[in-house]
């Protein structure tokens, strides 16, 4: 018989075994040996999903309910098998995110959303304690089983104290190891090793089991097979809601476990050792189960009835006088209990840590701390302090709960309250329209079903829940009672859990998913999760020390220009006494290059960029956001300079143009002045020609009369001149004043018509109206309206060339516009002089008709300032002049 | 020596008194009142002196007198410009275009006089 104090000895030894296997591990990585990365100790560390619960639950489940303990086999190798994309997938962006645990990855899925992380963490340990619990029951029950084969007065006082030193001691080892260091990746080498380690040890403490009960208990597999078919377990019936619902639950805990997170997302090295995991991970949980039933049959025919099934891989060898092999079984389910809580242990502290403590403490301190050395220390006791608390929740459960429920259903707890993380987990990574209100709604829904149907009632009715409700339900309400939600009685606790909290939980979440919309944050984030494939690279295949310098060299040439960074280059390999241009990329370097970089591009591109070439490292969203604002900055910046451009050349043509409009004016001056010159000189020299004459005397009476009279007639037309000029001198500097009142449009066009008849001296030009003349009043300069039609009147007196002249006044009003066209039979303007009546001096072809050309470009200043306009209408036959007036134009004009 | 003159001007009051002026000191006067036909009418009279006005409707006295001094027959033909622009450019462009004579309106009638008969003097 082996006694206790041998067996705490050998327990002793075996931890000091697994501490050096994690030391020697921890050095062996911190030398960058590629051996332990492997892809055997990355599947032999999944093997945590395999815990006590496995070891020595899986036999009691067995001896139980039958062949229903598989299911928790067939979940994960189904996920493993049929589903590693997905796998894949969660460890691509574990890597591409530096994701740290699985609180942390739902919260940076949804906009790094601390509050979905602290719900996540709370979530995570609440399911876990009981899971922990279950771990130091099931070490407490095999030391108990010892004890009292033993025998000794330890026996009585054993269970409680037992429990607390397991648990004193795995906190202690996972302190040491978990805690050693801080990663930036979170990777624990040391306590991967001793995982695999321990992986190995309980795969064959149970093969040894197994083959002893085929081979030494019972006759060989023949023997078994026949006792397998004489049991019970044999004639199970299977419940098939209850296949389907452990089924979906150990396969929702593979992904939403902490400590499986942990082990398959944190620690993997490389992904591909994730390919070499999806076919020895089922093999080793094949190989885990394969006893299972053989253990379960011949310890139920072995052992005197009421002995706990789930102890039967320690009681059989015992039994049998096998203490060795008991041992061995002993210590396998030791290393199934301690792998567990350890990985738990660190998986969780680790989100207690960066989720609730380190925020409420960067607060309290108002983050001041941040790049002092102070910070690692407090993370560190943050980490250790939330170790030691994980494992002392577990403790009080432990103690709470009585240590009385089947382990298996301990589990089961468990496994549906993280399950609870899966519709996040999933649409996060897979749905584009997941939201961070949708996670968080159905996480909560679904954490307090979980709760409310599950494991308050866990604890035993009248412990937390009050007997009366789980009768009659919460406040007496019939549907409310935590086995039957909403009156649907009859199902297996299990089912209707499970059923009803994951249910609600992913309804919630699609509901409120579909109804709120992502912030930008979340939106980028969840392009970076659902597209992660073609967002990073695949690792592999690092960059060794040269490639990494020459590639820094053609990065840092395109930015600060191929002399500059030469230059750069070769000073720094000159200080390490290297020859060329290409130095070792020590921190320094890489910190002066960064600095030099971030003259150019900015601090957070560049801090990217070198970190995407050195480290292979992913740029991550806040690096992207810095990017993004730095870019905005220089864009704003350029704009700003663009702007100032364009308002410089803006400036420079509008000086071009007041240039051109000087000297356009400046010739226009010179011909206007050459104009008048001409104007004026004119009648001059007749006037001078003729006086001359006139002066030397001698002239007959009738010649003298005519003579005088040219002089006369030229005088008037100097007069005529000037008045006109100083007319359009006035009209055009908009300073004339208007003398508006109501006329009769007949009256004036009357006064015109004798005017003009009387100024042409009479020839024989017949006049027509047409339209509403009689009935038309407006309100207008009289006078200077009257001005204009005198013009035209004229004109076609002077210049129709038709035999019978003949002038048509057509009158058309339109709403609030009066138009009147005058309209002559003759052979009209040429169109190639349309453009040029209206302008000073513009006399059309030979006409030769006394007067100065200023006529119509007096009609159209006067025009202009009644509101008005007079304009040559083609085509007409004649020419044609069409005069547009308002029929009542403000009095306030001009 | 002959003493036959042609006017082109298009104001008749100026061809009026320069034909007074001229007729009264024995010239014989011929007149004509626009640019585009003046060269053939310059051929046809064949006078011993023009007298051109610039701004002619048509033609430019400018281009008329080009047009003479481009023809063998009317280089050497004595011509008195008028102007009534009477800017130093116009003095100049008349004779790069080679008037004989160049007079700004007003001009006083002694000096048409002895221009005209300077011009056909020297002639």
């Amino acid at each position: 018989m082996a006694t206790l104090n041998v067996l705490v000895a050998v327990c002793l030894a075996y931890v000091a075994v697994l501490f050096l296997v994690a030391f020697v591990a921890e050095r062996a990585a911190a030398r960058g040996r590629g051996w332990l990365g492997g892809p055997w100790v990355y599947t032999l560390s999944l093997s945590i999903y395999c815990t006590a619960w496995t070891f020595y639950g899986a036999v009691g489940y067995a001896a139980r309910s039958g062949l229903e303990y598989l299911t928790i086999y067939l979940g994960p190798t189904l996920v493993f098998v049929g589903w590693w994309w997905l796998l894949r997938k969660l460890v691509r962006i574990g890597r591409a995110q530096r994701v740290t645990s699985i609180a942390d990855l739902i919260s940076s899925r949804f906009g790094k959303s601390n509050m979905l992380a602290v719900g996540v963490t709370i979530l995570s340990v609440i399911a876990a304690t009981p899971y922990i619990a279950l771990q130091l029951q099931s070490v407490t029950l095999s030391f108990e089983v010892f004890a009292r084969a033993d025998g000794g007065a330890a026996a009585s006082s054993a269970p409680a104290s037992t429990a607390f030193w397991v648990a004193v001691g795995l906190a202690v080892f996972t302190v040491l190891f978990g805690t050693r260091n801080l990663d930036a990746n979170e990777r624990h080498h040391g306590v991967v090793m001793a995982i695999a380690v321990e992986a190995v040890v309980k795969l064959c403490a149970l093969l040894a089991v197994g083959v002893f009960v085929i081979w030494g208990v019972a006759g060989g597999v023949g023997d078994v097979m026949t006792r397998i078919d004489a049991s019970e377990i044999g004639h199970w019936q299977m419940d098939g809601g209850r296949w389907a619902t452990l089924t979906f639950l150990s396969a929702a805990a593979l992904l939403c476990l902490p400590r499986m997170f942990q082990v398959m997302v944190v620690e993997n090295d490389e992904e591909r050792h994730l390919r070499t995991a999806s076919w020895a991970f089922p093999l080793y949980l094949m190989l885990m189960s394969l006893f299972v039933v053989p253990i379960a049959v011949v310890g139920l025919d072995l052992m005197p009835a009421g002995t706990n099934p789930d102890l039967f891989v320690l009681t059989v060898p015992l039994s049998q006088g096998q203490d060795g092999l008991a041992m061995l079984s002993f210590i396998g389910g030791f290393s199934s209990a301690t792998s567990m809580v350890i990985v738990a242990a660190i998986a969780l502290s680790t989100m207690v840590s960066n989720h609730i403590v380190m925020p409420i403490w960067l607060k309290l301190t108002g983050g001041g701390a941040i790049v002092s050395g102070d910070v690692r220390h407090v993370v560190l006791m943050a980490r250790r302090v939330s170790i030691a608390g994980v494992v002392f929740l577990g403790y009080l459960y432990y103690q709470l709960s009585g240590g009385g429920a089947a382990l298996a259903a301990i589990g089961l707890i468990s496994f549906a309250g993280v399950a609870q993380v899966l519709p996040a987990l999933v649409g996060g990574i897979f749905w584009r329209g997941a939201t961070r209100a949708g996670a968080l709604a159905g996480l909560t829904v679904g954490f307090a079903v979980w709760l409310y149907t599950m494991f308050l009632p866990s604890f035993g009715q009248g412990v937390i829940l009050p007997a009366a409700v789980m009768q009659e339900g919460l406040f007496g309400l019939d549907w409310l009672r935590p086995r039957a939600l909403f009156g649907i009685d009859g199902l297996d606790p299990l089912v209707h859990a499970v059923i009803w909290s994951v249910g609600l939980n992913t309804l919630v979440f699609l509901a409120v998913s579909l109804a709120s919309f992502p912030s930008p944050l979340e939106r980028l984030q969840g392009a970076q999760f659902i597209n992660v494939f073609q967002h990073s690279q695949s690792p592999g295949g690092g960059f060794g020390g040269t490639a990494e310098a020459e590639d820094l060299l053609i990065m840092s040439q395109r930015i600060l220009g191929a002399r500059e960074a030469q230059a750069l280059f070769h000073a720094e390999a000159a200080r390490q006494g290297i020859e060329g241009y290409l130095p070792d990329p020590t921190p320094e370097f890489l910190q002066v290059l960064e600095r030099e970089l971030s003259g150019s591009v900015g601090a957070a591109t560049a801090h990217a960029m070198v970190g995407q070439i050195v480290g292979g490292t992913t740029v991550s969203v806040e690096d992207l956001m810095a990017v993004a604002d730095e870019t905005a900055q220089m864009m704003e910046y350029s704009s700003k300079l663009e702007a100032q451009s364009r308002e410089l050349s803006r400036t420079a043509r509008q000086l071009r143009e007041a240039n051109e409009k000087l000297t356009r004016l400046s010739v226009q001056k010179d011909a206007f002045l050459s104009q008048i010159s001409h104007e004026l000189r004119t009648p001059m020299t007749s006037i001078r020609s003729f006086s001359e004459i006139l002066r030397e005397g001698g002239l007959e009476r009738p010649e003298r009369h005519k003579y005088a009279s040219i002089i006369h007639g030229e005088a008037i037309r100097l007069t005529r001149l000037l008045d006109d000029l100083l007319d359009l001198s006035v009209l055009e500097d908009g300073q004339v004043s208007l003398n508006i009142r109501r006329a009769r449009l007949a009256d004036l066009l009357d006064q015109a018509e004798a005017a003009a008849g009387a100024a042409s001296g009479g020839t024989g030009l017949e006049i027509r109206r047409d339209g509403p003349v009689d009935q038309v009043w407006i309100t207008t300069d009289p006078d200077r309206l009257s001005q204009v039609f005198i013009n035209l009147i004229s004109n076609a007196r002077k210049y129709c060339d038709a035999a019978g002249p003949r002038l048509t006044i057509n009158v058309t009003q339109a709403g609030e516009r009066l138009m009147i066209d005058f309209v002559d039979n003759g052979s009209g303007i040429p169109p190639d002089a349309q453009d040029l009546v209206f302008e000073k001096f513009s006399r059309i072809g030979d006409q030769k008709a006394g007067g100065a050309g200023l006529g119509l470009a007096i009609c159209r200043e006067i025009m202009a300032r009644l509101g008005g306009s007079v304009s040559y209408l083609p085509g007409q036959g004649g020419a044609a002049f069409r005069v547009i007036l308002p029929l009542h134009q403000a009095m306030a004009a001009q | 020596m002959g003493k036959h003159v042609l006017v082109i001007e298009d104001e008749p009051n100026i061809i009026e008194a320069i034909s007074f002026i001229l007729s009264r000191d024995g010239w014989r006067v011929d007149t004509h009142s626009n640019g585009h036909d003046a060269v053939e009418t310059v051929h046809a009279k064949a006078p011993d002196l023009v007298i051109l006005d610039v701004m002619l409707p048509g033609k430019s006295g400018y281009d008329i007198l080009r047009e003479l001094r481009a023809d063998a027959q009317t280089q050497a033909l004595p011509v008195l410009m008028l102007t009534a622009r009477g800017q130093n450019k116009d003095r100049e462009m008349a004779e790069k275009m080679g008037a004989s004579q160049f007079m700004t309106k007003p001009f006083s009638n002694a000096d048409v006089l002895a221009c005209v008969r300077a011009l056909v003097g020297a002639g």
